[in-house]
């Protein structure tokens, strides 16, 4: 199968019950000043909004932001949801408080084998800059 | 009087009822072996004469006729999907709501290997499914192209992404197959619609699988299409528990029809979170679920229950209900090798009748236990929360047991008890508390098939004669 190619394109929102905006605020600005194209959808998203918009816009990574402890169990299911709607090979991140934050300083590497586990292709603690992430990406996508 | 019989011509035996409408009264029931390898009329008619030889019926004159067949199988179906947890989920339950057997099911792209287990399985149609509208259109593509090159022969019912359901046709039918066409089973993620496929299916089984099964004989004695019978018990199932009309129903159920090959579960209930602060999980579950264990027989299949409660553990739980059996040598794996052999037994000894329960509670319990769904604990910063998959059945408010051992064993409230929640199991969303019935006189799929012409008398039959227990 032929790879894809990148569009630098990615959705970015604030997964579940979770109405805590900024990370995932600070993140979008941080990808369209790198010149991604961005859907950014706020907070409180639920799954099918991340798949609906990726496919929206052909993009090459769904970014989810959760900050209130609870990331493990929003993100269940969403890599299955992906290859349903047609999106098998679209790279999903996950970072923020992502579990609690007991959990978060003792048991990261579990933490980060569960989300991989999920289908996810990266997780990242609560330490992690927007740069980073903006790296991360690209050197995932081959670009510069 | 107005007489009907309802005729189901089971996997052992054709079983007859006879139902006065009017009067809303059973006239009495009788059965005979099936006939299926021969001639199914053969059965049909030792039945015939048993029954006016029990209840006077003239049988020339009576004003209908209904049939469910489990004959020759029953309905066996293969179940294709994308993802197990999403469209090939969708596609199981779409198999067993219309009433079939699902005797291989298979997520993502099928290969050679996995299209000659589907030829092996002598499939009466393979349900083809992949991708929500708009979604993934190549697994369901790469599946129709294995397909068609296979030997399958059995018509192929295509609902999956809608936008290539077109493309997925023509490739089947250059492949030279009988393909059928409908809505996707899982249109979008979170949706599950299975009736237009389960509507299809049951069109094909009357229109093709009757006549391939040789049931058009009874078809021509019946004179009205003849449907499969857990279609016809889950149409019970759905009358009892809804009501019809101004006739109301007694509310959400579960029934557990224990068989000699298979244990058949089927709840009408919504489901809700087991707890105000549960988290719930996985694809919406319908109201009406019916789930099938092919491995949990009190005949067919009693050596597959013996080995999983264990030969120690079995003759224990034999030993509390026939404490003279203490210190006696009691060969029950020996029995138990007799019973698959001899699938029309029907004890008459205590330890026959004892090992039949066993048998029955274990096959309850594991099959109510894989119907309900479960509970998990998971850790978040407000604490514990409780994550849940499957339908909740803890508050479902009835229990009805059916099956021949509900009708000629001992105790068999014994039986319906072990489909309860169990303190020990706290994690399977069992019934707590329901209200028990027992189907006696075996009636529930004549009541099922009584249902689309005469909802609201096949109710007042089914009240009538539903046996209250306690627990």
């Amino acid at each position: 199968m032929e790879k894809r190619e990148a569009n630098k394109s990615v959705v970015i929102g604030t997964i579940g019950s979770d109405c805590h905006m900024i990370g995932a605020w600070v993140l979008q600005k941080a990808f369209k000043d790198a010149g991604f194209t961005v859907a950014f959808l706020g907070a409180v998203v639920p799954q099918q909004e991340f798949i609906n918009a990726a496919i929206e816009i052909d993009a090459d990574a769904i970014l989810v932001s959760s900050m209130y402890g609870m990331g493990l169990l929003d993100c269940e299911g969403l890599r299955d949801k992906c290859i349903e709607a047609g999106l098998k090979d679209i790279i999903l991140y996950v970072g923020g408080t992502v579990a609690a934050p007991l959990e978060l300083e003792r048991n990261w590497p579990e933490i980060e084998r569960r989300f991989r586990e999920m289908g996810f292709n990266r997780a990242f603690p609560n330490t992690c800059t927007a740069g980073e992430a903006v790296q991360a990406l690209k050197n995932d996508l081959g670009i510069d | 009087m107005n007489t009907y019989l309802l005729v189901d011509f089971g996997s052992t035996y054709t079983k007859i009822t006879a139902v006065d409408i009017e009067k809303e009264r059973i006239l009495g029931r009788a059965q005979a072996p099936t006939t299926i390898d021969t001639d199914i009329t053969i059965g049909l008619n030792n039945a015939l004469s048993d029954l006016v030889a029990a209840c006077g019926v003239d049988v020339e004159n009576v004003q209908g006729k209904y049939a469910s067949s489990s004959a020759a199988g029953g309905l066996k179906m293969a179940a294709i999907g994308l993802v197990p947890a999403l469209t090939l989920e969708a596609a199981r339950r779409a198999c067993l709501g219309a009433g079939a057997k699902v005797v291989c099911a298979y997520g993502f792209e099928i290969d050679e290997g996995i299209v000659h287990e589907i030829e092996s399985a002598k499939c009466d149609i393979v349900l083809l499914c992949g991708g929500t509208d708009g979604g993934d259109k190549k697994v369901i593509i790469h599946n129709a192209g294995q397909l068609a090159g296979s030997r399958i022969r059995c018509p192929i019912l295509v609902a999956g992404n809608r936008v290539v359901t077109g493309r997925v046709r023509e490739i089947l039918e250059q492949g030279g197959k009988k393909v059928y066409t409908t809505k996707n089973v899982l249109p979008n993620l979170e949706t599950v619609e299975v009736e237009p496929a389960q509507n299809l299916i049951r069109e094909i089984f009357i229109s093709h699988i009757t006549k391939a099964k040789g049931l058009d004989k009874a078809q021509a004695f019946i004179g009205a299409p003849i449907m499969p019978t857990p279609k016809a018990t889950l149409q019970a199932a759905a009358l009892l528990a809804d009501g019809a009309g101004n006739e109301p129903g007694i509310g959400s159920l579960v029934v557990v029809e224990v068989g000699g090959a298979t244990t058949n579960i089927h709840s009408v209930a919504d489901s809700s979170p087991a707890t105000p602060q549960t988290v719930i999980r996985g694809l919406p579950e319908l109201r009406i679920r019916r789930t099938v264990e092919g491995d949990l027989g009190i005949r067919y299949n009693a050596p597959t229950i013996y080995d999983l409660i264990g030969a120690d553990a079995f003759l224990s739980r034999l030993r509390a209900f026939v404490p003279s059996i203490n210190g006696q040598e009691c060969d029950a794996g020996q029995h138990i090798k007799y019973l698959s052999r001899n699938v029309r037994h029907v004890p008459s000894s205590e330890i026959g009748l004892n090992v039949d329960i066993v048998l029955a509670e274990s096959a309850v319990s594991t099959a109510v236990q894989r119907h309900c769904g479960t509970l998990r604990q998971e850790f978040s910063v407000v604490g514990e929360i409780m994550v849940q998959h499957g339908k909740n059945l803890l508050s479902a408010e009835n229990l009805v047991g059916t099956g021949g051992i509900f009708t000629y064993g001992l105790h068999p409230e014994r039986i319906l008890r072990s489909a309860l929640f169990s303190p020990e199991t706290p994690w399977s969303l069992k019934p707590k508390a329901p209200k028990a019935y027992i189907d006696r006189d075996y009636m529930l799929y004549g009541v099922g098939l009584l249902a689309e012409a005469f909802p609201v008398q096949a109710l007042r039959i089914a009240r009538k004669y539903l046996t209250p227990v306690s627990l």
